[in-house]
């Protein structure tokens, strides 16, 4: 593997910020760390950058471990949230500095500047002072900085976290096509389910310290792992539930019998909470094989080409959410309206139960009805 | 109506009558004697070489003292020795407040306590401790020209430390420290080359604060260099002010004049380099 993260830990006085975290990333791979505040998705990339010292662990990029090397001599590409342009110099200087500190050939260097300031469109911005740009364009000069140096990996923490939604969108699908144009290996933190979603190869979803789940974009949302992933990661309905056959994957929420895809792994007898992706659930009685709950409409949210329906479902404390299609010729679900929900054995998730997970994003089992 | 809504608007534009006499005062206080000891310098009388006549009021007081080597060689001495404060100033100083801000927060008030030393501890103590340390065996700096002005800059460097301090921390500031530093470590410079090429053009215009306060200071310390007997401004124009009557006041507005042209410089390329040290990101 190219980069590989072995057994790294990180506390700071009493505080645990990583535990034993273990990561193998192939040359060429984009990997996002994703969790929310303080669950050490930075600290772990501080560690790789060398701005922060493992307190157990290895670090090894190509081969040769980098743990104890300076911050200086790791050839490590770095993208900070708040751009980090040094504001004495101009664009084209910042992009400039690290071959400087290299000691490349100012002939070298001024290509070098020239091809990066086209590789981020901006060849006409080389003279100009960090001020003199948008934000948008100041992350893009800051990328072109890291990448001026041919790091061995590149690091981006939350980059697009300071930019509004137009231009993050833009910018996050340019810095994807310039990391595949240069096949450069990539960390990318942030807390931000879409940007994980939509620009990794894999995913590193985080919690207090430790690795929830490691998977594909759609293992991570088809399959979570755990209910922490599940709440998380997308937005999910929560029912609790109790396993009335784990071998035939029955539960039974509010009296009626439910019946996931294959087996689950609580005993039955057990609590459980059962997950439902919005999407995955249909008003009507759906096809033969569907599980069904009734309940009634709480509210009814207009979100353009979506419109978000909540229902209480009748017997149990807890209202979910299915998404539809906007239909200019037939009028939404009215609040008070009597539906029965229909989705199939596939997208009925039975996660452990784990009491202790605090409510997070996207729980819609603990929106108000 | 219009008159009522505007009435206030005037006010709020021009302030209230009571702020404008209480900054009158304050301005009197400090311009007044400032006109009298121009009037009174001006009052050296011109002796007319062709009518010996004489005129007044004249510019002959400051004429005698431009004309005086002691005057010229004073100024420089200061001039020379508030350049090398500066530059030791500096090498401290800078190094210190941002290692304080990076590496050692918690140690801030602490460095902040030493950096007022100077406050709490008069020049005069101040020198009496230098003068027994530095001119007896085996330390007898000040038995020699070099060692008495090595001594001299030590001591201003001491009394420089809480401008110094503050126009640096403050500069420190305004700027994000941490991220500059590990983004230009992270392009491969050293701790070096992190001041130098990062920290030291982004604090321009608190270094050039620092400098000139700095300045101002050691052009004008009397008790210090009297005490150790150097020839430098201070001295010079207490001498004079002994023994002459209209000089003393010429070479005291020399001085102001030269002071305030230091703060004039300090604005001058403090707005010249806004514009290029303006905060990433700034509109």
């Amino acid at each position: 593997m190219f980069l590989s993260l072995s057994g790294i830990r990180k506390q700071f006085g009493d505080h645990v910020a990583v535990h034993s975290f273990d990561l193998d990333a192939a040359e060429g791979e984009f990997v996002s760390f994703l969790g929310p505040s303080g669950c050490g998705k930075t600290t772990t990339l501080r560690m790789i950058a060398g701005f922060e010292l493992p307190d157990a662990g290895s670090i090894r990029i190509a081969g040769e471990e980098i743990g104890r090397v300076p911050a200086n001599r790791r050839n490590v590409g770095m993208v900070f949230q708040s751009y980090a342009l040094f504001p004495n110099m101009s664009v084209a200087d910042n992009i400039a500095f690290g071959l400087k500190m290299r000691k490349v050939p100012a002939a070298e260097r001024k290509a070098r500047v020239a091809e990066l300031l086209e590789l981020i469109h901006l060849p006409q911005s080389g003279g100009k002072y960090p001020y003199e740009l948008s934000g948008g364009m100041q992350q893009r000069v800051a990328l072109a900085r890291a990448l001026a140096i041919r790091p061995r990996v590149l690091l981006l923490d939350e980059p697009l976290s300071a930019l509004d939604a137009k231009i993050r969108l833009s910018l996050r699908q340019e810095i994807r096509a310039i990391q595949r144009q240069l096949g450069i290996t990539t960390v990318y933190v942030t807390h931000d389910q879409e940007e994980a979603l939509s620009l990794s190869d894999r995913i590193v979803v985080m919690s207090q310290g430790r690795i929830e789940q490691t998977g594909t974009p759609s293992e991570i949302y088809n399959a979570p792992a755990t209910e922490f992933v599940a709440r998380f990661v997308g937005t999910l309905n929560l029912l609790p539930a109790t396993v009335t056959d784990a071998a035939s994957g029955r539960v039974r929420i509010a009296g009626r019998e439910l019946r996931a895809a294959s087996a689950v792994e609580a005993p039955s007898g057990s609590s459980a909470t059962v997950a439902l992706r919005p999407e995955a659930i249909v008003i009507g009685d759906g096809g033969s094989e569907a599980n069904r709950l009734d309940g009634s409409v709480s509210d009814v949210t207009f979100l353009g080409s979506i419109v978000r329906i909540r229902v209480r479902v009748e017997g149990v404390d807890a209202v979910v959410a299915l998404d539809t299609f906007n239909n200019p010729h037939e009028a939404p679900p009215r609040i008070g309206d009597h539906l029965r929900l229909a989705f199939p054995p596939e997208a009925l998730l039975v996660l452990p139960h784990a009491p202790d997970a605090g409510p997070v994003a996207g729980d819609e089992s603990l929106a108000p009805a | 109506m219009t008159a009522a809504v505007t009435a206030p608007r005037r006010r709020r534009r021009w302030g209230s009558p009571w702020a404008w006499l209480i900054f009158l005062l304050g301005v009197s206080y400090f311009v007044i004697p400032l006109i009298a000891t121009i009037e009174f310098s001006l009052r050296a009388a011109y002796k007319d070489p062709v009518t010996g006549e004489f005129i007044r009021p004249s510019l002959a007081a400051y004429e005698l003292v431009l004309k005086d080597p002691k005057f010229v060689g004073g100024l420089l001495t200061s001039f020379r020795i508030a350049l090398i404060t500066i530059a030791v100033s500096l090498l401290l100083l800078v190094p210190t407040a941002y290692w304080v801000r990076l590496k050692v927060p918690r140690a801030r008030p602490v460095v902040e306590l030493i950096t007022l030393m100077p406050f709490v501890i008069p020049p005069v103590v101040l020198v009496f401790g230098l003068i027994r340390i530095y001119a007896p065996p085996p330390l007898a700096f000040l038995n020699s020209t070099f060692g008495t002005e090595a001594v001299l800059v030590g001591a201003y460097v001491v009394l420089s430390f809480p401008y110094m301090y503050r126009a640096v921390d403050t500069g420190l500031s305004t700027i994000d420290l941490r991220t500059l530093t590990e983004a230009a470590q992270s392009l491969g410079a050293g701790w070096p080359r992190v001041l130098w090429s990062v920290i030291f053009p982004n604090l321009r215009g608190a270094l050039l604060s620092g400098a000139f306060l700095t300045l101002a200071i050691v052009m004008g310390e009397y008790t210090i260099a009297s005490f150790m007997g150097t020839k430098t401004f201070g001295p010079y124009l207490s001498l004079l002010g002994q023994n002459k009557a209209y000089e003393p006041a010429a070479g005291s507005i020399i001085s102001f004049a030269i002071t305030w042209a230091a703060m004039f410089a300090i604005v001058i390329i403090g707005r010249a380099n806004r514009g290029r040290t303006q905060p990433a990101g700034a509109p």
